[in-house]
């Protein structure tokens, strides 16, 4: 028999990167919020690589900070390392990454959502979500029934884990913690299609078991740049990391062995991501390619265990071992934790709105892992909007959709929602057809007003934000007005840069247009230049530097709109118009799509049928 | 949906041997048993589909004409709905007649276009198609026909996927270069990169220059007849359009009209202009002529330039020949058949195709018609390279070229790769827009308003 224990405005069904964004941003918007974690120590856990961020993924860190997200404060408390990636290819594929101490980070996330007000967080497997009079009836193992107008599962790779380590597999969530064995059930229930996904991760070894001197050092910035744009002490890269290649002994062990991993043997049915294959997948798909490269990661100060970013893998341990020690460096290695292969249960995500709402299941959200994605920033993003959206739902409020040209986020679950996930999702640069607009560098620009409209920008940070617009435009104006002089000093600058010298005056704005000049170049002779923050700078340089093509991706943007802006009706049935191809007619149905613009990015709706669409509208008009 | 029933005449309007009214809906069949009397008394709602009733169509009780009644029943039709086809005698009157008969019994007249949009909506064509029906029902010459076909069969699709594909995987390459900086993916450099952009902005240029001569076979040339007066302009227009149409006098000044005509010369379609001659003159009318043919001298495609071979070159044949400096232009020594009389070097010298005819008896016309095919460029021209056939395809490819321009551009200032891609992108995406792989409004509207009524 249950008990009661209390009604709540919003449930959380986990405490990963997801569960804590959607718990923290539901709970500060001022709904009663309740959290479950199935081990209260693994909160916050970062079950994979010991790092935050990485190429498009730091772009979501960046944007979820600048709604009031909390991954970027985090991640900039417990860094060990950062890195921007991506120098000298452009701003728009810039991409902040940081080592990170994992289980002060798990500590630091812990914490806060102990800290925070309207927050409660429960150690408790969740066995069952039920419909009832207002919401749902979440049901814990120990028998407590918490009531819920709102439910959102972000079950990460617990729900239904299964762990592969070669012959041996074993049901089990993340790091050996239990895992979600009866949720599941009760999804079906409900009405949701589970799918089962795969993702893995290499093993840990001991740092002392590691011969570093003959391996590549990779250090981090000198200059450091944080995530939030709360953060402003800068402080130092407390380790390095290093870089190892595999060989041909690598691959001979591998290929000798294939046929014991339970990914070639058929044990694993669930899909795994193409983007982050194992070690035995890259060798069997890239069979050509003579070495792989890993990178050797500490997991935090107080540990000596060291990750190996790349080398992810399915087969049995005793394998592991042997090829593990063929890579230099290695050849002495002792493995604290085995590489594993994780199979869990994910949902399709299509069938959510973009609110991340359940299109049949009103109250219901998904976020995370559970809704075919990879990765804890990835996570975090939809976390953050799921929150965001029960707790609007919750407060009678317009919900949030963010769209494809105003952020990664909004790229992310568009993707996910219209063209679904036959693998698990990762973020990249090339997912966004408006990269120079939606860089890290402007994240605060383009969605700090959103964040602030729904509540979670305080008003000292949107203070901060405002007088930073400001001094933006003020500079602007002074680069335009400040003519530099065509004296032998800048002269020899602009030579020594490779561009041509001046004849006559030139305006400051004009020289940073140029690609060999930048700030820091024409410092010396840029006497007039006010003391202001690095980020400004920064953006009035590519802003200006990037005009012409920002001005050609804000056009396609309003392309875009275009279609957007051509709205279909939800209620129609598509197998009505014959002219659709038998494909797209369930396709759309399935989707729905509000728009012309979304129905042509759903997969199986092609051009032609996109075609019959408009058409079909003009003839309804 | 909206499915009233549609009716139009579906056969070119002008005098003609038959004229087709279509009509296409749900109602189609009943309502043309309304119009329809068969011989046999046999209703069209009996009949099967792709079958025929012959007999007349009656309005008010009275015959207007003897008709041929073709039913074809949904889908298996051409807009996929019941559609009845009535064939009359033609001419205007009578056919237009049977269509207002056809709507008192219910019908509506069809928008333009609205046949193959119903086609279109029921999926009984797709877009390319689409767009080639419409050159295909407008093509002038044989070689417009073809390459219609051309089009639709894919010999322009594979030139375009070509180059589009040498600039997707470019595109490609520098995503995973940006994603991946950790992965050993090989570096992009700028040298090759400005390779393929070159490489790809000479094929675009190769697709736009063809496109001229595309419209060439399939618009025609602008061709302007001109020459002193009793050169024998108009008969050599007769000649090339095979009947009589200027009047030919032995009167000098007695084509004062600019006079238009198409006519085939070989596959080149030429829109011809047969003008007053150039000459000084005090005629008022006279004049104005004279003015409007200089004018279309500089202005149109191709000049026949008509001397009269039987006697000198005068002040007249000088000015002319000086008008001409910068045409296009194929010199004609007429009345071949006289003595010649005029300075044949001398033009040769101005001119540089010359040919000698004589207009009155054909002797010549051979020559004629192969410099004229030469010197539009068509020869040698092959439709199954793929070529541009529309306005909107040369404006998808135009800016493409131009998207391509500004990547180059951007890499040859030196800008970061990100900048390059945004263009190298837009060039992608307008040759995925002409190839019908992405979606633009503009594109649809396009087509359908290209159509005329009754197809």
């Amino acid at each position: 028999m249950n008990y009661s224990a209390g009604n709540f405005d919003v449930a959380v069904i986990g405490a990963g990167h997801a569960g804590i964004e959607a718990g923290l941003a539901s709970a500060r918007l001022g709904c009663k919020t309740v959290v479950f974690t199935i081990n209260m120590d693994a909160v916050g856990n970062c079950p994979c690589n010991p790092s935050i961020g990485g190429t498009a993924k730091g772009h979501l860190v960046r944007e979820i900070d600048a709604l009031g997200g909390e991954m970027g404060k985090t991640a900039d408390k417990c860094f060990l390392q950062m890195r921007m990636l991506n120098r000298g290819k452009g701003p728009a594929v810039h991409s902040l990454r940081a080592q990170i101490d994992r289980r002060k980070y798990s500590d630091v996330m812990k914490h806060t959502l102990e800290l925070q007000e309207n927050l409660e967080l429960h150690q408790a497997e969740v066995i069952a979500i039920e419909k009832a009079d207002e919401g749902y009836s979440v049901i814990t193992r120990m028998q407590a029934e918490y009531k819920a107008k709102t439910v959102i599962i972000a079950t990460g790779t617990y729900l239904g884990g299964r762990i592969f380590v070669g012959e041996v597999s074993y049901d089990s969530g993340p790091d050996g913690i239990f895992p979600a064995s009866f949720l599941g059930q009760s999804l079906k229930d409900l009405g949701l299609p589970l799918r089962r996904f795969k993702t893995g991760t290499p093993a840990r070894v001991l740092k002392s078991s590691i011969d570093f001197s003959e391996l590549e050092v990779q250090e981090g910035d000198e200059e450091i740049v944080p995530f939030s744009y709360d953060t402003e002490d800068l402080r130092e890269n407390k380790v390095v990391c290093h870089i190892s290649w595999t060989n041909e002994k690598t691959k001979e062990i591998i290929l000798d062995n294939i046929h014991r991993s339970p990914l070639y043997g058929g044990e694993i049915q669930g899909v795994g991501p193409r983007y982050c294959p194992s070690l035995e997948d890259k060798i069997v798909r890239f069979k050509d390619k003579p070495r792989h490269q890993l990178f050797i990661e500490p997991c935090g100060l107080n540990t000596e265990e060291m990750y190996l970013q790349g080398m992810s893998s399915s087969l049995p341990e005793e394998v592991q071992l042997k090829f593990y020690h063929s890579i230099k460096g290695l050849e002495n290695a002792v493995i604290m934790r085995p590489a594993y292969a994780i199979e869990y249960d994910c949902v399709d995500p299509t069938e959510m709105n973009a609110t991340l709402e359940f299109k049949k299941i009103p109250g219901l959200y998904g976020a995370g892992q559970f809704n075919g994605s990879s990765g804890y920033e990835e996570a975090a993003a939809q976390g953050l909007i799921a929150g965001i959206n029960a707790a609007l739902k919750v407060k009678g409020r317009k919900p949030l959709i963010l769209d494809r040209a105003s952020s990664y986020i909004g790229t992310l679950i568009d993707d996910l929602v219209t063209k679904g996930a036959n693998e698990p999702y990762r973020m990249m640069t090339s997912r966004s057809e408006y990269r120079l607009i939606l860089r890290q560098d402007n994240a605060d620009v383009r969605l700090t007003p959103t964040g602030r409209e729904i509540g979670l920008i305080s008003d000292e940070r949107w203070e901060k934000f405002n007088k930073k617009q400001q001094l933006k435009a003020e500079e602007l104006k002074r680069i335009s007005k400040v003519v530099i002089s065509p004296t032998k000093e800048v002269n020899d600058i602009l030579v020594s840069r490779e561009t041509s010298a001046i004849t006559t005056g030139v305006k400051l704005i004009d020289l940073l247009r140029r690609p060999q000049l930048d700030y820091k170049a024409l410092a010396p002779v840029d006497t007039t230049r006010p003391q202001l923050d690095k980020n400004v700078f920064e953006q009035v340089e590519i802003e200006v530097k990037y005009e012409g093509y920002i001005e050609k991706q804000l056009k396609q943007v309003e392309q875009m709109k275009k279609l957007e802006r051509k709205l279909l009706p939800t209620d129609f049935d598509y197998t009505q118009l014959a002219g659709l191809r038998l494909e797209a007619q369930e396709k759309l149905n399935k989707i729905k799509p509000l728009n012309i613009g979304q129905a042509s990015r759903v997969s199986g709706v092609s051009p032609a049928d996109i075609n019959v669409l408009l058409i079909w509208l003009s003839q309804r008009k | 949906m909206d499915n009233k029933t549609i009716a139009a005449i579906s056969t070119a309007q002008g005098q003609g041997g038959i004229g087709i009214i279509r009509i296409s809906g749900d109602n189609a069949i009943s309502i043309a048993d309304k119009v329809f009397q068969s011989v046999n008394n046999k209703k069209l709602c009996e009949l099967k589909g792709y079958s025929a009733l012959f007999g007349h169509v009656v309005k008010d009780g009275e015959i207007i004409d003897e008709a041929v009644a073709l039913v074809f029943k949904g889908p298996k039709s051409y807009t996929g709905e019941d559609v009845v086809e009535i064939s009359c005698h033609g001419g205007m009157y009578i056919t237009k007649e049977v269509l207002r008969t056809v709507f008192s019994a219910g019908a509506v007249p069809a928008d333009a276009g609205e046949f193959t949009k119903r086609a279109f909506l029921n999926g009984k064509i797709d877009l390319t198609e689409a767009e080639a029906v419409i050159d295909i029902i407008s093509a002038k010459s044989k070689t417009a026909a073809r390459t219609a076909l051309c089009a639709k069969n894919g010999a322009l699709w594979k030139r375009i996927e070509n180059l589009k594909n040498s600039l997707v995987s470019t595109a490609a390459h520098l995503s995973a270069w940006a994603d991946y900086p950790e992965e050993d993916i090989a570096e992009v450099d700028s040298d090759s990169l400005a390779e393929t952009f070159n490489s790809a902005l000479s094929d675009f240029h190769m697709l736009l220059s063809t496109y001229d001569a595309g419209q060439i076979i399939k618009e025609g040339i602008d061709t302007v007849i001109a020459g002193k007066p009793n050169t024998g302009k108009s008969t050599l227009m007769n000649l090339l359009a095979g009947k009589d149409k200027s009047i030919v006098t032995d009167i000098p000044g007695t084509t004062r009209d600019i006079i238009e005509e198409t006519v085939l010369v070989k596959d080149v379609v030429l829109k011809l202009s047969d003008t007053a001659g150039i000459h000084e003159t005090g005629d008022k009318v006279e004049k104005i002529g004279v003015d409007i043919a200089k004018t279309r001298l500089k202005n149109c495609g191709l000049v026949l330039a008509v001397f009269d071979g039987s006697k000198a070159l005068d002040e007249d044949d000088l000015k002319l020949i000086n008008e001409l400096k910068d045409a296009q232009v194929i010199g004609i020594i007429n009345k071949a058949d006289l003595d010649l009389k005029i300075d044949i070097d001398y033009i040769k010298n101005n001119i540089e195709n010359v040919v000698k005819i004589s207009a009155k008896d054909g002797k010549g016309y051979t020559e004629l018609a192969d410099l004229i095919e030469k010197t539009a460029g068509t020869n040698g021209f092959n439709p199954s390279d793929g070529i541009l056939a529309n306005e909107r395809q040369r404006n998808a490819v135009e800016r493409a070229e131009k998207a391509l321009q500004d990547a180059k551009g951007a890499l040859d200032m030196g800008m970061t790769f990100d900048a390059v891609t945004v263009s190298l992108e837009e060039a992608i995406e307008n040759l995925l827009e002409l190839t019908g792989e992405r979606v633009s409004e503009v594109v649809v509207d396009n087509v359908f308003h290209n159509f005329c009524v009754g197809k």
